[in-house]
């Protein structure tokens, strides 16, 4: 078997109140873009922060191309690099004095050229000589990439790096995260955007309360669970055999979520009978967010071997 | 060097480029890493250009604060107090606020360097590379002896030419600048690994440093204390490193130097190793 970018081996982790990861096996292969989903409070930062050493965890293990992430740490945060969640900056640095410090963190002094690269792939030019202070939000963001990127590490993980952030900063950074993965850097994504994960991720891994409920392809995620999704909007009162379908109501809006399409023309019929007024009918496969909204509320494990 | 501990020490360094099973485009880890490269010189670098860039603070302001004292307390004690025979007040004062600059600005500094980067969040810059919980502490604690030597540097640049000069020991003055600035420094550790928030690290510095600084003798000299507070003076650490300061100007002191500089090493022993372990354990930073 061959050596795993990510392995995390019966990892808990437990505050006084919570716990906040429950035996959490897992296995990211090298070269994979993965995705590690869930709600707030699921442990996905937990889980980062230990596998990142910024947290211990209360009992299993973790490794990072197969370095333990307490006893081997050197080796093992020299494989890796995190962007983390926070829009974290010092603010009594430059940009360049930031990514040259962080640079000789890990032992590189003479790092300019890479430094130089990263930049440039994130747009940053414009702005290397500039007060971390004085940079938007997105700007700051793109920073923090670069901050992750500067040792080359063979393992990145981006902890939510698109959360709000514009457009054109979320293309230009999938656009060089893919590159990187192209080039054979294991990428680790956790994201509220589920179009995003459903995009860009190969495998998924889906956590709740602590704990991992579905881990497999994204694409046999989708196939599985996936029915249809019909989403329309209704005058009147929703007649029980439909309203065991409902997937999610704002108002007159509802989104219902079917099994296949056999069951389109039952469910139309007995909205009619009931009396139901229906607009802008629109019936599509189901996406990622639906198999998400499954997979939460059904709590059910779907780990593929 | 042992050239075969240089091939092995290259070979550890190198095996997470080894083992990655896929061809990476970029050489992940070079040879420079292979070595056993480490971040405490830019943590320690870091540190020191972080009070640099807002000097007038950090370093103009408590040189003026202590022109102040001693203006105001030379110009009014000058001719009522002579702590040591043939040393007038206002040179009897000037190593004392060299001193305390040296001990109050060691501790300002790794204490608010601390608390700045876990309030902001930016010290995950620190915890994400592979640098050691003692090189962490060695760079916070030298970076502190940097700002305390300057700042006290300073004052005895601005000061010295208000009384006669004297440096009959400097080897002591010396000795006691660097133990007293590394004490203070891993005491601003502690203090900022231990506070959350500002106000709990203000609390530290108004109820603790700043009263041990003032009644170690920094303004007077303890022999004319009553018996009662100068035995609480002899449990003071700070006065040791105040005493065995000035012995290094006058060649006189309240108590022996040599034991002073016990006090201070003996201090700087159990302080360091209380700082070690909580850095190792993570306490309050990798939690």
């Amino acid at each position: 078997m061959s050596l795993a970018a990510i392995q995390v081996i019966e990892l808990r982790k437990t505050y006084p109140s919570v716990v906040a990861l429950d035996n959490v096996s897992l296995r990211i292969e090298a070269g994979e873009f993965f995705g590690l989903l869930g709600p707030n409070g699921a442990g996905k930062t937990t889980l980062i922060s230990i596998v990142a050493g910024l947290t211990r965890a209360s009992g299993g293990r973790a490794l990072v191309l197969g370095h333990d992430v307490v006893r081997d740490y050197r080796a093992a945060r020299r494989a890796l690099g995190v962007v983390p969640q926070e829009l974290v900056f010092d603010p009594f640095f430059t940009v360049r004095e930031t990514l040259r410090i962080q640079s000789g963190y890990f032992g590189l002094h003479r790092n300019d050229d890479w430094i130089d690269e990263v930049i440039a792939n994130l747009d940053l030019s414009g702005k290397a000589d500039a007060n971390m202070r004085s940079l938007s939000g997105g700007m700051k963001r793109r920073v923090l990439v670069a901050q992750a990127l500067v040792h080359k590490p063979p393992v990145i993980v981006l902890d939510e790096p698109t959360a709000g952030v514009d457009v054109e900063l979320r293309q230009t950074l999938w656009q060089f995260v893919r590159s990187l993965n192209r080039k054979g850097h294991t990428i680790v994504l956790t994201t509220h955007y589920l179009e995003e994960a459903q995009e860009l991720c190969g495998r998924i891994a889906m956590l709740k309360n602590g704990r991992l409920i579905a881990l497999d392809q994204t694409r046999n995620l989708l196939r599985q669970l996936s029915g249809l999704r019909m989403s329309m909007r209704i005058t009147g009162e929703l007649p029980p055999e439909v309203a065991r379908h409902l997937a999610e109501r704002i108002g007159e809006h509802v989104v219902l979520r079917l099994a296949n399409v056999a069951e389109v023309e039952p469910t139309l019929a007995a909205l009619r009978r009931a009396g139901c007024g229906i607009e802008d009918l629109e019936v599509g496969h189901a996406d990622l967010e639906d198999v998400f909204l499954q997979i939460m509320s059904e709590g059910r494990e779907r780990i593929a071997a | 060097m042992d050239p075969a501990l240089d091939l092995r020490s290259a070979a550890t360094g190198a095996e997470a480029s080894a083992a990655a099973p896929v061809p990476l485009g970029e050489p992940v880890v070079n040879a420079q890493l292979a070595k056993r490269a480490t971040g405490f010189r830019t943590l320690l670098y870091k540190e020191v250009l972080r009070f640099w860039k807002v000097s007038f603070q950090t370093i103009a302001a408590p040189i003026l604060t202590s022109v102040l004292y001693l203006l105001v307390f030379g110009h009014v004690l000058e001719a009522h107090v002579e702590a040591f025979p043939g040393v007038s007040y206002t040179a009897f004062l000037v190593p004392g606020l060299v001193m305390m600059s040296v001990l109050q600005n060691a501790f300002a500094n790794s204490s608010s360097s601390l608390i700045q980067s876990k309030i902001t969040g930016n010290l995950v810059f620190v915890l994400l590379p592979p640098i050691s919980h003692a090189e962490f502490f060695a760079a916070y604690t030298i970076a502190s002896v940097v700002r305390g030597l300057a700042v006290g540097l300073g004052v005895f640049v601005v000061t010295v030419w208000f009384a006669p000069l004297s440096l009959r020991a400097p080897l002591w003055i010396l000795a006691f600048g660097l133990g007293g600035a590394a004490l203070l420094g891993m005491l601003g550790l502690i203090a900022g690994i231990v506070s959350d928030k500002f106000d709990q690290l203000a609390a530290f510095q108004n109820f603790i440093i700043m009263p041990a600084t003032f009644l170690s003798g920094v303004f007077y000299s303890v022999k004319g204390l009553p018996p009662f507070w100068l035995a609480v003076s002899h449990l003071n650490p700070f006065f040791f490193m105040i005493d065995g300061f000035r012995y290094g100007f006058f060649a006189q002191s309240d108590v022996n130097p040599w034991f002073s500089l016990g006090v201070v090493l003996t201090a700087l022993a159990l302080v360091s190793a209380v700082a070690l372990r909580m850095l190792s354990m993570g306490y309050k930073i990798r939690h």
